[in-house]
């Protein structure tokens, strides 16, 4: 027996071992983990940056620096994570059905889409007062991210068709479809763009009030943040307190039980896709009418509608987490370009994406650490 | 397979577990516990569910780590750091879910993890080899068949295979008849006898007392963790004294059942057809019904359409013919939600994957079938603290045994998530409810509470369909019982009073086997006449 033992201290003097945890953590925990996770990205990102020559702690003084460094520049954050709120809340939405809406930045530009027809077709003349002009837009560019959603939400319920693949699919069409209206129908003059929107059809923007307050003095952060913000409410509220948010909970977690309830889960896919494109296309209204200002491929094909699923994940689809979740990205975003105008930046999101899925790993085992005991 | 005292001596340990000690967060679930196997025996350990009797075993299989005492494997020390060292050891256990490949073969799922074949898959030596090793040990399974077009009672032979392939001395069976069908039950009974007529040992842990006293030589009975009997002989204690050191106290066998009031016709199922989920006839016209104030109960042999006539039932599964009544309005073929709105309760099959959201709150689960109405819905939304506050009410009536009631139901142990369900299902009053298995894999002291809540029902005057295979559970509570094969009611019987005369389980035998009643009783009048 001495022998045995013996060995087995020489071989490790302590081991870790991982258990499953078989209570729930308490409630600060997972909040912990996560914030836990980004830190250990972020060391992760330093010590890349090291080796590329960089040096981290000066670069993330400058993304610090250059994201909320003054009112400037948070303002610029803010602008960059408006339309990621709503790209969040989209995918989140679908996410908790688990349904994997992977075309949340389709249904984001069929929304600028939208949008942008109620001015280029035109819908509405251009001498149309704001208050008319901005709902009717809003209206379009929901209406529009709501077909994107319906086509794969339907395609799912009635034939069973992958969403993933559909709504991925569907991107492409969608900037396909955006181009041939910028090239070939309302170009501005043989340029890849529309021409620009009269101010009527903007979003109102903080800049507009600075005569009256001086502080807001090319600030640009637009109406979008407070639709953003109203919509996180909304989704949150139907999500945690209503019947649909119920059903749509139940069948997330098991539509087997949701089936045997009572609840129509066909039905409920198509409704669902529609809300997240609903929400998606929402977003896509705010970029063009708030920040574009004009029909343009690359400015609003930028990718929103994907980061929109790192931070749904990342505010583990609650809504309400998902606005602070966004301005982080913003600020990355913005700040990125600083430094770098790809790489890094992309770099320390997709670190970012990985800690978080791995840190999940923390809540569902325990790691114990035994002493040689014995 | 006697054990007499004057010769217990001479056999020698195999195995012996001294002093194991095992904490979880909040549970001691191994306290100080003692274990010795013998050579060449059936070792049952008895327990209800969280007794410690998984964990004491996945202590031996290296799969945990004691805190405290020791494993002696043929009398020398042994620290297990994995399963790959018990089963050097000789040690090896068969789990409950098997972990088994689906796509793959037997041989290959066997060979899986094996430093050989090292790089060329030499499959068809293997398979023979494989082959051979089933035939001794009575397990017939086809090498060369996939694991996905294996029944569980094949796959689970596969499993054994596993670990006979590795030169265990020693098998592990983690509650090995909890997912087989009778029949499949003996087979594995006589594999586990053909085992120790060559020399290996086997733990058998379950918490069917009838099991164990039916294939252990000697039986062990842990109780919150405490072993409360060590290796007495089967042959020499009574199912009430194994009953009373599993539980701690007598249980009640008979329950106290008042005379039956059966009142209208509640449930009327005429001659229905349906399909079984790979589109083969699974109901081949059966009719049944069920009156207000009485259990009837349904018997037969797993995978007779049991499943299939629940599922019509609630409208979760539809039928090509027939119809399905209940009080007067047909439901057959409409959506569950139908069947809810007219006051049916269904306690399904499946608790975890049907009856219940694993990771929704208590609250969540428990207003499944009343968000629809006031008082849960109010204005349109969610009235959470109406429904926290049922969630606590049915907490202390159901004697749901949880710290609080925002706990997800994955976190509870069979018997609590099954009162979850009860609680729900009977708390909206139903006026019939369909119970299929309800005490599957629960405790006894678990399964005695479920049987209080369905007579409770039946006093009620709720019309109670009972599904199950325990043939014991359906005598006890049922007023009449129908017997299923092959999709078609092979007669019906009722039910007298407490005692079980043993021509009314001959007769319900024979019908589970599918020979009609009509045909029994013919035979007995010409056997009389």
């Amino acid at each position: 027996m001495a022998e045995s033992t013996a060995l087995n201290k020489k071989r490790s003097p302590f081991r870790i071992r991982v258990e499953p945890r078989l209570s729930e953590p308490p409630a600060w925990y997972p909040a912990a983990v996560t914030f836990a996770a980004l830190i250990v990205a972020l060391i992760l990102g330093g010590v890349l940056i090291s080796f590329a020559g960089g040096d981290p702690i000066r670069s993330y003084q400058h993304i610090a620096k250059a994201s909320f460094g003054d009112i400037g520049v948070l303002s610029d954050t803010i602008v960059k994570a408006t339309p990621i709120i709503l790209a969040a809340l989209a995918c989140s939405v679908a996410f908790r059905m688990k349904l994997w809406n992977i075309g949340a930045e389709g249904q984001f530009i069929m929304g600028a889409f939208g949008a942008s027809a109620i001015v280029l077709a035109p819908v509405l003349p251009a001498e149309t007062p704001r208050i008319i002009f901005i709902p009717v837009m809003i209206i379009a560019g929901m209406a529009a991210g709501a077909v994107w959603g319906f086509i794969p939400g339907y395609l799912k319920a009635k034939f069973n068709v992958n969403e993933i693949i559909s709504t991925l699919m569907l991107n492409y069409v969608a900037v396909a479809w955006m181009n041939f209206w910028i090239f070939g129908v309302w170009t501005e003059g043989g340029f890849q763009m529309s021409p620009k929107f009269p101010q009527t059809a903007w979003l109102p923007r903080l800049l507009e009030y600075a005569k009256t307050f001086p502080a807001f003095r090319g600030l640009t952060t637009h109406l979008g943040l407070v639709i953003g913000i109203v919509a996180a409410v909304i989704l949150w509220f139907i999500i945690f307190r209503s019947r649909w948010g119920y059903e749509i909970r139940l069948i997330g977690d098991n539509p087997h039980a949701a089936q045997y309830a009572g609840i129509n889960i066909k039905q409920n896919i198509i409704w669902v896709m529609m809300l997240s494109g609903a929400l998606a296309g929402l977003g896509g209204m705010s970029e063009v009418s708030g920040v574009v200002h004009r029909l343009q491929t690359a400015p609003l094909a930028a990718g929103y509608g994907f980061t929109g699923i790192i931070v749904a994940w990342l505010a583990k689809l609650n809504p309400l987490v998902i606005i602070v979740a966004s301005i982080l990205f913003g600020a990355l975003i913005l700040a990125g370009r600083e430094i770098q105008p790809s790489g890094v930046p992309k770099m320390i999101q997709g670190i970012i994406l990985v800690c978080l899925i791995a840190s999940d790993f923390m809540l569902r085992y325990r790691i114990v650490i035994d002493r040689g005991e014995e | 397979m006697t054990n007499q005292t004057s010769s217990t001596s001479e056999i020698p340990l195999i195995v012996e577990m001294r002093g194991i000690v095992k904490r979880f967060p909040g549970v001691l679930a191994n306290d100080h516990v003692n274990f010795e196997l013998k050579r060449g025996e059936i070792h049952g350990l008895l327990g209800e569910n969280g007794a410690g009797k998984s964990t004491l075993m996945n202590i031996l299989a290296g799969l945990y780590r004691q805190e405290a005492g020791t494993i002696l494997v043929n009398g020398k020390p042994k620290v297990f750091s994995s399963p790959r060292d018990a089963i050097k050891a000789g040690i090896g256990m068969v789990h409950q879910h098997f972990m088994l490949v689906p796509s793959q073969t037997v041989t290959e799922n066997i060979l899986l993890g094996l430093d050989d074949p090292r790089f060329i898959m030499r499959l068809p030596e293997y398979d023979s080899k494989i082959a051979e090793l089933g035939e001794r040990f009575g397990l017939k399974v086809d090498p060369r068949a996939k694991i996905w077009q294996l029944s569980v009672g094949e796959q689970q032979r596969v499993e054994i295979l596993k670990m006979l392939y590795r030169g265990v001395n020693v098998l592990i069976m983690d509650e090995p008849t909890a997912v087989l069908a009778p029949q499949e039950i003996e087979g594995l009974f006589e594999t586990l006898r053909a085992m120790i007529a060559q020399g290996k040992s086997v733990i058998f842990i379950s918490h069917k007392l009838q099991e164990v006293s039916a294939i252990a030589d000697r039986v062990s009975v842990l109780r919150k963790g405490v072993a409360t009997a060590s290796g007495v002989a089967s042959k020499g204690v009574s199912r009430q004294e194994l009953a009373r050191l599993m539980v701690g106290r007598d249980v009640i066998f008979a329950l106290d059942k008042k005379p039956g009031k059966p009142g209208d016709v509640v449930l009327d199922v005429r001659d229905i057809y349906a399909d079984n989920d790979k589109g083969l006839p699974a109901l081949r016209g059966l009719s049944l019904n069920v009156h207000a104030g009485e259990i009837v109960g349904v018997a037969g042999v797993a995978g007779n359409g049991q499943s299939e006539l629940s599922q019509v039932i609630s409208g979760m599964r539809q039928c090509k013919q027939g119809q399905v009544i209940l009080a007067g309005d047909e439901v057959s073929n409409h959506s569950t939600l139908f069947g809810i709105q007219h006051g049916m309760a269904y306690v399904p099959e499946d608790r975890t994957h049907v009856g219940s959201a694993p990771n929704l709150s208590i609250t969540d689960n428990v207003i499944m079938k009343k968000y629809r109405k006031p008082p849960i819905l109010k204005n349109g939304l969610l009235d959470m603290k109406a429904a926290t506050k049922l969630a606590n009410e049915l907490k202390q009536a159901y004697d749901i045994i949880v710290p609080n009631v925002s706990t997800p139901v994955r976190l509870l142990s069979g018997g609590n998530l099954q009162r979850v369900i009860l609680a729900r299902e009977i708390s909206g009053l139903p006026s019939f409810m369909v119970a299929v298995q309800p005490t599957r894999g629960l405790d006894v002291g678990a399964i005695e509470g479920v049987h209080r809540l369905l007579l409770a029902q039946r006093e009620a005057g709720a019309a109670v369909l009972l599904v199950s295979e325990e043939l014991e559970e359906l005598l006890s509570l049922s007023d009449r019982v129908y017997v299923i094969y092959e999709g078609k009611i092979m007669g019906e019987v009722m039910v007298k009073g407490e005692g079980h005369d043993e021509a009314l389980v001959d007769t319900i035998g024979q019908m589970m086997t599918g020979t009609p009643l009509d045909q029994i009783q013919n035979e007995g009048v010409a056997a009389n006449g």
